[in-house]
């Protein structure tokens, strides 16, 4: 036997929930403005995370590879991704560049930090952002390897400035819909504030008559340059581990007040964003943002007696899983099985904790897949999922309805365009979880009403 | 139409892969490495090996490598079974870190011993990928050994990711489906017209409608590869008569490679339009020489065209004279749709493939008119350009290349692997026209 790791080891994964660390790490680079990436490793790499990640949002998701050959995996690829990153600023012309590595480029020893030194010297570009992330697949999930992207572009561009009003608003994978709303809500609060990453637009980009190989919009440069000069970071993101924590790298590294929360998902959630919104700000919350809450709480009434029956299952990436755990707390929805495909120490301990309701049969699973979910999901019972497309799964195998929430979204249209944060989101997410179990009952009752108690002789209909 | 604050659209090294067809065909540079930095559209070793055989139902596909890999492959293809359905699950060893220190062969082997506790497959293919590659896990090793320990066929496919292309990994397919191919004793085919197809993977059925007409017309389909296929009907290969190819570019090597061992002759087929079926029936009764098959194709042939003919017209009135754009895998889909769009009134202005051959390109310049830009392993900014420059109004490509066609505005046509209705055979031709038609003449256009 292989020795024993931690509690979750096992020889083989069937059916993977956790992407790779690379493609998690593509995604906060597209919320940045004018920016690209290159992938250093083998062609099929970039090709895979591009397909993955287009069709979650139907746009096209342009990324370069610097196309490792077995000759590069020999005698190195430093040659390869110079000559990519030449041939990348031919054809787009960023403005900043991450070039993130893979298996094949960690394993070969590709020393990137190094190789992006001496190109910017070479082609006397010393102050480009190039900005290089140990990647490694077989590293983290694709989670954290969001995350340590996003901590790398801070880190390479914020540099010491003046305090000024913009509070830094850290967001984990949300769909560009959440983020939209998000927005909303810091500007119905009268904050100034950058969003960082912001797919809001790139990823979710409205038909132009003009075509721009990188999407307009993202986060401008000259905001994550001044990023430690603002009042505060908001970072929804409460599971995540300081290492690789950009607001954590903010408060450390210039004391920037970090308030981690987590994701603007449930009433509560809501709540302490916009709480601390007011205690950042100073300014009180708007009458029709209180009118929103009202309405999330007349819908929680009206709904509570469906959600009483619910049973779920939740999978995803761990801030989302832990906004959306809570959130089936608040309703009545009694969560049984709770998984990431990550490995998370946080997300357990936060869930299980003082306040929390968590139920005492519940499963948790860590470094989950999706035949661990589903055998989990039997045994308890559940009678909704909530996650991922990937919980087509659940539906297939086990007739358990899918409320499809986070990434990938591959089987349904619309998943950059769902719309789940704040109160207004936090709504429509009810709404969707209520009416698949309200469909589910209408579809069930009358045969189970039958089989429970129907006693007739069957001659007799 | 132009691009905002981009830079150029062709790299210099780029030119001699891309030409525009004036006269006679000029040799295009293709099966050569992508240029690093392109954003080249095409995949790896492994995903060409796992196109070809995770369609064998029957059996465990285990990759051992990083957890990726096996994440962006689980069951993305719409090949469909009429029995098992193992093949719709994704097995990986979910390398980490120690085991790239320490090697991951313990690791594989007692993977291997679970998943064949728990399934009882008669077939475990073990797919490599780029560390293994690197790190020198003996795959080989580790397979002859577990299936040695079960009694029961256990075989590595040599797919690391940067080891070549895509084609490179039809080619370790290929060579895994002739390691499962049983010798047939005294070497004497089946009795009857009895043939194996290949390069079908049964997407939506495809496979089923061409074994369907091959029944009508007498003709006994043996084996599949690998649509729908199983381990035990895949070691029976060897007594098929005839093995007729539709998909050269993942299969022409095994056509070849069983020629060469059991003296099977092979066919270049297509069954993808009207004409094509057509004459690909006829090719494959002809190979028979017997006048019932010939009778019973020609019949088939009259009366499924009858059906479809019509319909496959009304949709010609309303796209004759639009242009189309092609940019798919291969050649042999490349040089199929182009007649495909002749059958109904549209001109090509553009093609391209991943991994197009040589031969195929010079079939490809033959068949397009003068003015048709050709290019090969193209990128997203040379799809741009040429499409609006040559007035493109529709695109055919695969899931990456759609967002691209709808954001500049364009048609587009999905000929790829996880598409759920069938583009075979007479009944496909119509699917084919009828989406065509979808997306084309959709009223959305009007609104841009």
């Amino acid at each position: 036997m292989v020795d024993r790791d931690n509690d979750n080891f096992r020889n083989v994964i069937e059916n993977p929930c956790p992407m790779c660390m690379p493609l998690g790490a593509i995604l906060p680079f597209k919320g940045i403005e004018n920016a690209m990436v290159i992938i250093h490793g083998s062609q099929g790499c970039a090709t895979y995370m591009r397909r993955h990640i287009a069709e979650h949002y139907n746009e096209p998701i342009d990324v370069a590879s610097s196309s490792i050959s077995e000759r590069g995996a020999i005698y190195g690829g430093e040659d390869n991704l110079k000559k990519g990153l030449d041939n990348l600023i031919q054809l787009y012309n960023p403005g900043i560049i991450g070039i993130l590595t893979t298996c094949l480029a960690e394993t070969i020893g590709e020393d990137v930090e190094r190789i992006s030194h001496d190109y910017l010297n070479e082609r006397g570009m010393a102050e480009y952002p190039l900005v290089p992330v140990p990647t490694p697949g077989y590293g983290l999930s694709h989670s954290e390897g969001y995350f340590l992207a996003l901590k790398r572009i801070i880190g390479r561009l914020a540099r010491p400035a003046p305090a000024h009003k913009k509070i830094n608003v850290i967001t984990p994978n949300l769909s560009p819909a959440d983020l939209r709303e998000i927005k909303r809500i810091l500007t119905l609060m009268g904050a100034e504030y950058a969003l960082c990453p912001d797919l809001s637009d790139t990823l979710d980009s409205p038909y132009s008559k003009t075509y721009s190989r990188i999407p307009a919009g993202g986060t401008p440069l000259a905001d994550i340059a001044v990023m430690p000069g603002a009042p505060a970071t908001i970072q929804f993101a409460n599971t995540l581990e300081e290492s690789i924590s950009p607001g954590h790298y903010l408060e450390s590294t210039f004391g920037v007040p970090l308030f981690n929360l987590p994701v603007p998902i449930g009433l509560e959630a809501c709540d302490i964003f916009l709480d601390v919104l007011h205690q950042v700000t100073g300014n009180q919350i708007p009458d029709s943002l209180l009118i929103e809450r009202g309405r999330l709480l007349d819908a929680m009434i009206d709904s509570h007696k469906y959600n009483a029956q619910g049973r779920s299952v939740i999978f995803g990436e761990p801030d989302l899983v832990y906004a959306l755990t809570r959130t089936c707390f608040e309703n009545g929805i009694k969560p049984m099985v709770v998984a990431t495909g990550s490995r998370n120490k946080n997300l357990h301990r936060l869930l299980t904790g003082p306040n929390m309701h968590w139920p005492v049969d519940a499963c948790f699973l860590d470094e989950a897949d999706y035949a661990s979910i589903r055998i989990h999901a039997k045994e308890k019972g559940a009678n909704i999922a909530i996650g991922s497309s990937e919980g087509r799964y659940l539906t297939e195998r086990e007739d358990i309805p899918l409320v499809r929430i986070g990434f990938p979204i591959h089987d349904r249209v619309g998943g950059q365009r769902l719309l789940s944060a704040g109160y207004t989101g936090t709504t429509m997410l009810l709404d969707r979880i209520t009416n698949a179990l309200l469909e589910d009952q209408q579809r069930h009752y009358r045969l189970n009403m039958y089989l429970s108690y129907f006693s007739g002789d069957l001659e007799m209909r | 139409m132009n691009s905002l604050r981009a830079g150029i659209t062709v790299v210099e090294e780029r030119r001699a892969s891309i030409h525009t067809k004036s006269g006679q065909s000029c040799g295009l540079r293709c099966e050569t490495d992508s240029i690093a930095g392109c954003v080249s559209q095409r995949a790896c070793v492994y995903c060409g090996a796992r196109v070809v055989l995770n369609p064998i139902t029957d059996a465990i596909h285990l990759v051992h490598g990083p957890i990726g890999c096996a994440s962006y492959t689980w069951d993305i293809r719409g090949s469909l079974s009429s029995g098992e359905e193992l093949y719709r699950f994704s097995f990986s060893t979910d390398l980490k870190e120690r085991d790239i220190i320490f090697g991951g062969e313990k690791k594989l082997a007692c993977a291997i011993d679970e998943l064949v506790e728990r399934y009882r497959p008669p077939l475990v293919l073990v797919y490599s990928t780029c560390i293994v590659g690197i790190i020198g896990d003996d795959l080989e090793a580790v397979c002859k050994a577990a299936a040695k320990r079960h009694g029961i066929e256990i075989l590595p496919v040599q797919s690391s990711g940067f080891a070549g292309s895509k084609s490179d990994g039809y080619k370790a397919a290929c060579d895994v489906l002739m390691r499962l191919i049983e010798p047939r004793q005294g070497m004497q085919p089946f009795p009857g017209a009895v043939i194996n197809y290949l390069g079908d993977f049964n997407l939506a059925g495809e496979a089923w409608i061409i074994s369907d007409y091959l029944r009508r017309m007498g003709i006994r389909l043996n084996v599949v590869f690998t649509g729908d296929s199983s381990y035990h009907t895949l070691k029976k290969a060897a007594g098929a008569a005839l093995n007729v190819i539709q998909c050269a570019g993942s299969m022409g090597y095994l056509g070849i490679a069983m020629q060469e061992r059991y003296g099977i002759p092979y066919m270049n087929v297509s069954f993808l339009g009207m004409e094509d079926t057509a004459n690909s029936l006829r090719q494959i009764a002809g190979f028979f020489n017997d006048a019932e098959i010939t009778n019973k194709c020609e019949n088939l042939i009259a009366r499924e065209s009858r059906l479809v003919e019509p319909q496959i017209m009304g949709y010609r009135q309303d796209l004759e004279g639009k242009k189309a754009a092609i940019y798919v895998g291969g050649g042999f889909k490349a040089i199929s749709l182009i007649k495909q769009f002749r059958e109904i009134g549209i001109d090509v202005v553009m093609i391209g493939t991943q991994t197009g051959r040589h031969e195929e390109y010079d079939t490809i310049e033959g068949l397009v008119g003068d003015g048709t830009v050709v290019l090969d392993d193209a990128n997203p900014a040379e799809l741009e350009q040429f499409m609006m420059q040559q007035g493109a109004d529709l695109l055919v490509g695969g899931v990456k290349e759609r967002p691209l066609a709808y954001k500049l505005g364009l048609a587009f046509v999905d000929h790829n692997h996880d598409r759920k209705h069938p583009l075979s055979g007479f009944a496909g031709a119509v699917n084919f026209a009828r989406e065509v038609h979808d997306t084309v003449c959709s009223p959305v256009w009007q609104y841009l």
